[in-house]
C-alpha cells in the first residue's frame, strides 16, 4: 500500500511541475504590467525603474530561473498590488475558501447519501421520482443564476438574508446553499445508481436471509460497497467546487482564494496569480492523494493489486 | 398514438431507424418535451438573429426596465425590457445563437481532437501514450474555470479562443473514454485478423476501431454539451467570455446583476433559459443512454406492451 501511494504521489508531482511551468509562462504572456501600474504619462526612467525593481527587464529564462530558485525556498514573490508577500496574501484567503468548500462538501455528501439511499430502496417509487427531479434540477442549474435568484428572493424581496459580504453565520447561508446545489444533484444520482446495484447483489440477499436488520443492510452492507463510486465523483466535484467558489465569492463578495485569483488575473498581479494557483493546485493534489488512500482502505482489492 | 395502439408483435415490422427512435421517444413524455424544447431553441439559434434583426438591439428609453407580463407594447416586451429599453425576449432568442454556437463548436472540437488523441494513446502505447495521459491528468485535476480564466487573459476573449479553451478543458473526458474503449477493442479477434491480413495501422484504426468508439463518444458529447454551456455562461458572467455588443445568456445575467433590487427580470429570464436548456439536455441524454443500451432498452419498450 505504501508503494501504491508513493506512485500516485509521484504522478501528482509531475502534474504539479507541469502546471507550475505552464502558469509561469502563461502569466507572462498576459502583457506588460508596467503600463497597468504606472500612469500613462510616466517617464521612461520611471518605467525602467519599475521594471528593474520587479525584475521584468531580465530575459524570460532568467526570470524563470529566479522564480524556480525562490520557489525552492518557499518564496512565491511579492504581490505588486498589495506590496506584501504573495504567499501570505493567499494563505490569508485560504481558510475562507476551505471552510466554504469543506462545509459544502460535507453537507452535500451527507444529504446525498441519505436521499440517494432512500431513493434506491424503492426504484421508481414516489420518493425516488421526487429525488430524481430535484437532483436533475440541481445538476442543471447555473450556480451564478441560483446566486442571483437567491439574492432577489431572500435578500431583496424577503429581506431575510444579507446580500453580500462576510460576517456572522447568517452571511454564510446563501453562499453555502448555492455552492451545495450542483455537487448535491450529481451525488444523489451517483449514490442512487450505486445503491441500486448493491441492493440487488447476492451479499445483500444473504444478509437479509440471515435476518440482519434492514437499516443495517442498507447503511452498512450496501453503502460501504457503493462508496467507491461516490468518492470518485466527490473528488472530481472537489476540483469543481473551486470553480463554484470563484463564482460564489465574486457574487457574494467573499474574501476567499477564488475572488483573489480573479482579481489577480484582472490586475495582472503575476506573483499573486502564481501563488494562488500553486497553493490551490497543491490543495487539490493533496485531496487526490487522500482519496486514493480512502480507496485503498475501503477496497482491499486495490491494496493488494 | 397510432404506434402505441399497434399490438406488439414478436417480430416488429421493418421500420426505419429514425421512425422507431421517434416512436420510442414519443412514449417517454418527459424526454419528448425536452426534445421539442431543444428543437425550438435550436430553431431560435439558427433563424432568430436573421428574423428579429434589430428588434433586440433597438434602444427605447421610454421602456427602460419595463416590468414583465405586459404586452401593451407588443409581444416582444412580455418578459420586460432591460436598462436601455431593449426587450428581453427577442434578446434571449438572438443570444441563443452565440450561446449554443460556442457550445456546439467547443464540444465538436474536443470530441474530435480528444477522440484522436485517445485513439493514439490506446492503440500505440509507449511514451506518446504516457504524454497524452499525463496531459489529460493535468487538465482534469485543475479547476477548469481557472484554466479558462488564465488562458482568456493571455489571448483576447474572442469567440475562437473561448471555443478552444472550453474544448481543452473537456478533452480529458474524450481521451480517457476513447483510450479505454480502444484498449479493449484492439484485442478482439477481428482486429488481430485484420492485422494478420496486412492491414495498415491507419486502416485498422479508421475502419475497424473508430466505428465502434464513435457511438460512445456521441453519448458522452450529448452529456457534455450541457456542461460546456454552463461553463461558457459562467465565463461570460464573469466578464471574460464573449464581450458586448455580442450577447449570450450568461452575459445578459451579468448585465442584469446591477439592477437586482429594481428590475429582477433582467437577470432572471436569461438564467432561466440556461437552466431549462441544460435540464432538457440532461433529460434527453439520459434517454439516449437508455435507448442506445441494449441491456436497458426494455425499460423504454416495456410500456408499449402495456398499451397493447
Amino acid at each position: 500500500m505504501g508503494s501504491f501511494i508513493a506512485r500516485r504521489s509521484a504522478q501528482s508531482l509531475i502534474a504539479l511541475v507541469g502546471l507550475v511551468v505552464a502558469v509561469f509562462f502563461l502569466a507572462r504572456l498576459t502583457g506588460d504590467p508596467t503600463n497597468l501600474y504606472l500612469p500613462i504619462d510616466a517617464s521612461v526612467e520611471a518605467r525602467e525603474e519599475f521594471r528593474a525593481k520587479y525584475g521584468f527587464d531580465d530575459p524570460l529564462i532568467v526570470q524563470f530561473g529566479r522564480f524556480l530558485g525562490d520557489l525552492g525556498t518557499g518564496d512565491l514573490g511579492e504581490s505588486i498590488r498589495k506590496s506584501r508577500p504573495a504567499l501570505e496574501v493567499v494563505l490569508e484567503a485560504m481558510p475562507t475558501t476551505l471552510k466554504l468548500a469543506g462545509i459544502t462538501m460535507g453537507l452535500a455528501l451527507a444529504l446525498a447519501i441519505v436521499i440517494g439511499s432512500l431513493a434506491a430502496y424503492r426504484p421508481g417509487g414516489a420518493f425516488d421520482r421526487i429525488a430524481s427531479v430535484i437532483s436533475l434540477l440541481g445538476a442543471s442549474a447555473p450556480d451564478f443564476w441560483i446566486a442571483i435568484s437567491g439574492i432577489i428572493l431572500f435578500a431583496v424581496t424577503l429581506n431575510w438574508l444579507p446580500t453580500s459580504g462576510m460576517g456572522p453565520p447568517i452571511y454564510w447561508v446563501m453562499p453555502i446553499a448555492v455552492l451545495l446545489v450542483r455537487p448535491f444533484g450529481l451525488l444523489v444520482q451517483v449514490v442512487r445508481g450505486a445503491m441500486i446495484g448493491a441492493l440487488s447483489s447476492a451479499y445483500v440477499k444473504t444478509a437479509r436471509a440471515k435476518g440482519v436488520r434492514e437499516e443495517r443492510v442498507i447503511f452498512v452492507h450496501a453503502l460501504r460497497n457503493s462508496m467507491l463510486a461516490v468518492i470518485t465523483v466527490a473528488s472530481d466535484q472537489a476540483a469543481g467546487l473551486v470553480n463554484g467558489a470563484v463564482i460564489v465569492e465574486t457574487v457574494f463578495g467573499f474574501p476567499g482564494v477564488g475572488k483573489l485569483m480573479i482579481d489577480a488575473i484582472i490586475q495582472r498581479d503575476f506573483a499573486l496569480i502564481q501563488a494562488s494557483i500553486i497553493v490551490t493546485a497543491i490543495a487539490i493534489f493533496a485531496l487526490n492523494i487522500l482519496v486514493d488512500i480512502a480507496y485503498a482502505m475501503l477496497d482491499p482489492r486495490i491494496r493488494h493489486h | 398514438m397510432a404506434i402505441a395502439e399497434r399490438p406488439a408483435a414478436p417480430i416488429p415490422e421493418p421500420r426505419g431507424v429514425l421512425a422507431s427512435a421517434l416512436a420510442m421517444l414519443w412514449r417517454d413524455k418527459l424526454a419528448c418535451i425536452a426534445a421539442v424544447y431543444l428543437l425550438l431553441i435550436a430553431l431560435c439559434a439558427i433563424f432568430g438573429p436573421a428574423l428579429l434583426g434589430n428588434v433586440g438591439t433597438g434602444l427605447n428609453l421610454q421602456m427602460r426596465n419595463a416590468p414583465p407580463g405586459s404586452i401593451e407594447q407588443g409581444w416582444t416586451f412580455i418578459f420586460g425590457a432591460d436598462a436601455l429599453g431593449r426587450p428581453i425576449l427577442p434578446r434571449i432568442v438572438i443570444a441563443a445563437q452565440n450561446t449554443l454556437g460556442v457550445a456546439t463548436a467547443a464540444v465538436l472540437t474536443s470530441m474530435i481532437i480528444g477522440g484522436l488523441l485517445g485513439l493514439i494513446a490506446g492503440y500505440s502505447g509507449g511514451w506518446l501514450a504516457v504524454v497524452i495521459m499525463r496531459f489529460a491528468d493535468i487538465v482534469m485535476s485543475f479547476p477548469s474555470l481557472l484554466l479558462a480564466v488564465v488562458v482568456l487573459y493571455v489571448f483576447e476573449p474572442r469567440v475562437a479562443n473561448l471555443v478552444l479553451v472550453l474544448a481543452i478543458t473537456r478533452m480529458p473526458v474524450y481521451i480517457r473514454t476513447t483510450r479505454a474503449e480502444v484498449l479493449e477493442i484492439r484485442e478482439r479477434m477481428y482486429v488481430s485478423a485484420a492485422r494478420v491480413l496486412g492491414a495498415s495501422t491507419g486502416r485498422i484504426l479508421a475502419r475497424h476501431i473508430a466505428p465502434l468508439v464513435v457511438p460512445t463518444l456521441i453519448t458522452v458529447a450529448t452529456l457534455d454539451f450541457a456542461f460546456v454551456m454552463l461553463a461558457e455562461s459562467a465565463l461570460s458572467f464573469l466578464g471574460i467570455g464573449i464581450q458586448p455588443p455580442e450577447v449570450t445568456w450568461g452575459l445578459m445575467v451579468a448585465q442584469g446583476r446591477n439592477y437586482l433590487s429594481s428590475a429582477w427580470w433582467l437577470a432572471f429570464f436569461p438564467g432561466l433559459a440556461i437552466m431549462l436548456t441544460t435540464l432538457a439536455l440532461n433529460l434527453l441524454s439520459g434517454w439516449v443512454r437508455l435507448a442506445t443500451d441494449p441491456e436497458q432498452r426494455w425499460r423504454l419498450e416495456i410500456k408499449k406492451r402495456r398499451h397493447a
